[in-house]
């Protein structure tokens, strides 16, 4: 019960402690005989409730970056510091169980972390709710939509208790209109809910979009070469003119960085 | 517009018009009877077509003195159906059949297990299990006899030795096709050891486990046939020992209709085993729905 007190208070407010701490990482693999680095002494912070947006080209390590905070693997050097805090990972594609309903597939990230049978069932409809999925819980994966079963996808990683969100390029593989209401949607529920979100992606308008924060990553190996902070006065909108301001920066940023490359 | 509102239009044009028109609801009857038909009328005039055939081939008359003609196997099998002897063959039969299938099941998916969580014991078996699965059973015969003398013993020992390799293999295949993304996303929601294989990696090798009981089923079944025509059981006729009978009598119109008798129990299960994989794939959105049923 004690455990579940901290937490509780941890997470109540925004403070400025970081819930990711990031120093020096690197990570290579070994690929034959050849050594990629995929990152190279990375030092990053997302303060709690901050929206951390990172971008970069191809080969920046992006995906590499979230795994390692996610700890599905570990870093060659440096460390990695979430203080304990549950962290959800979501991907590009919705990697839901295609045997399970939408309910189901939300209800068994509850059942990993051990939550009782009774509490399940009123936990994963208020998740589907949060996530407007009402009504659609016993469709399986093939018979939602893209977007619906993204959002199915967010609604098992808030049902794994993350204070931490992992996103890589959650909605890549998604029509724009439909992206653009998904942002609402986030946005919504990161502010709800008091999350900290560390978002992947290469589209340089999401990114001026949803960010608090964007973190420019160079490619081959990934290192750390800007940090824009973008102030929250009210709410954004992807065809905003500040929204359109901040993406050109940002791509000529990443196209200096490409062109680095090309010679 | 609210948000929420513009979702829940986008959500319901993505999922497309439901299914209200007429003739989706209707007479259901009438429809389930239309699909049947379009699904029988091939199979019957394939069967038509081999009846033809034979039938022609015993007009010219080749191998006078023993091929009959469709007529008299036909009428021989009606009669055989009229007796007790033929459903009390058929009953021991499939009482051994079922009997060496579980066991095969049994053992054949302990082993899928084990070969497929422990790496050495992979690298030790993996071949042989593969090995196993192209050995004709009915060389196993010589062996099961000797060993358990000839029985029913040696007639299950046959079958698992013949269905097992394939629901091991079927299953380490499902094992190892699991998608490296759903097994990521397992592990981020802490699903770990046991909890790992019961929620993800079994249910994710079921269709590939399937298609491995599948192949079983017809090495067990082709086991047990063998079996009973080289394993004489006293006091409990298999079919094959029928077709043993009717071999030794030069019955050919009774030996055929035993043949047509093990044939539409083979592909009677075999069907089984169909359904179960087109409902396992429909469930899980791998079958076109444009196809037929």
């Amino acid at each position: 019960m004690r455990v579940s007190d901290e937490r509780s208070t941890r997470v109540s407010g925004r403070t400025d402690a970081p819930a990711v701490l990031l120093t020096g990482v690197s990570k290579a693999y070994r690929t034959g005989r050849a050594e990629l680095l995929a990152l190279d002494q990375v030092s990053l912070t997302a303060r709690d409730g901050e929206f951390v947006c990172i971008i970069g080209a191809s080969g920046c390590g992006k995906s590499t970056l979230l795994n390692l905070v996610a700890g599905l693997d570990k870093p060659t050097a440096g460390q990695i510091d979430t203080g304990g805090r549950n962290v959800g990972l979501m991907f590009q594609e919705p990697a839901l169980f295609p045997w399970l309903t939408a309910a189901r597939n939300v209800e068994l990230a509850l059942r990993a972390r051990g939550v009782p049978r009774a509490e399940r069932r009123s936990q994963t409809a208020e998740l589907l709710a949060t996530v407007r999925l009402t009504g659609f819980g016993d469709k399986r994966p093939h018979e939602l939509s893209g977007g619906m079963r993204q959002r199915v996808a967010l609604a098992r990683a808030l049902a794994q208790h993350a204070d931490v969100l992992l996103m890589d390029e959650p909605f890549g593989a998604l029509d724009a209109m439909t992206r653009d209401l998904l942002h609402e949607e986030l946005e919504r529920i990161w502010a709800e809910r008091t999350l900290t979100v560390l978002f992947v992606t290469h589209n340089v308008r999401e990114a001026a979009r949803l960010g608090d924060r964007v973190i420019v990553l160079s490619s081959r190996p990934g290192r750390v070469i800007a940090e824009y902070d973008i102030s929250r006065r009210g709410p954004r909108r992807i065809d905003s003119p500040e929204v359109a301001n901040m993406a050109a920066i940002l791509t000529d940023r990443l196209r200096e960085e490409m062109g680095r490359h090309g010679s | 517009m609210a948000v929420d509102q513009v979702l829940q239009g986008l959500d319901n044009l993505e999922l497309g018009p439901r299914s209200t028109g007429p003739g989706a609801s209707g007479d259901r009857a009438a429809r389930l009877a239309r699909k049947t038909l379009a699904a029988a009328w091939p199979k019957l005039l394939a069967v038509a077509l081999v009846l033809l055939v034979w039938q022609v081939v015993h007009l010219t008359g080749w191998k006078k003195l023993v091929l009959a003609g469709p007529g008299t196997v036909l009428s021989d099998l009606w009669q055989l159906a009229q007796h007790g002897q033929l459903w009390a063959a058929i009953g021991v039969t499939m009482k051994r059949a079922l009997i060496g299938y579980v066991l095969a099941l049994i053992i054949g998916s302990v082993i899928g297990v084990l070969v497929a969580r422990i790496p050495p014991l992979r690298a030790a078996l993996g071949s042989i299990i593969t090995g196993l699965q192209t050995m004709p059973s009915i060389a196993w015969y010589p062996f099961a006899i000797i060993l358990f003398s000839a029985g029913t013993q040696a007639i299950l020992f046959v079958m698992v030795m013949g269905a097992a390799p394939s629901i091991a293999n079927g299953l380490i295949t499902g094992v190892d096709y699991t998608p490296p993304l759903l097994l990521r996303a397992g592990r981020t929601m802490g699903l770990t050891g046991l909890a790992l294989y019961r929620y993800l990696i079994l249910p994710a090798s079921l269709p590939a486990y399937v298609a491995g009981m599948k192949q079983g089923w017809a090495f067990a079944w082709r086991s047990l046939m063998a079996g009973e025509l080289v394993v004489t059981i006293v006091g409990a006729p298999g079919l094959g020992v029928l077709l043993n009978t009717n071999q030794s009598l030069q019955d050919f119109a009774g030996a055929t209709s035993i043949i047509i008798v093990i044939l539409i129990i083979g592909i009677v299960v075999d069907l089984v085993f169909t359904k179960a994989d087109t409902a396992l794939r429909r469930r899980r959105g791998l079958l076109d729905p444009s196809l037929p049923a």
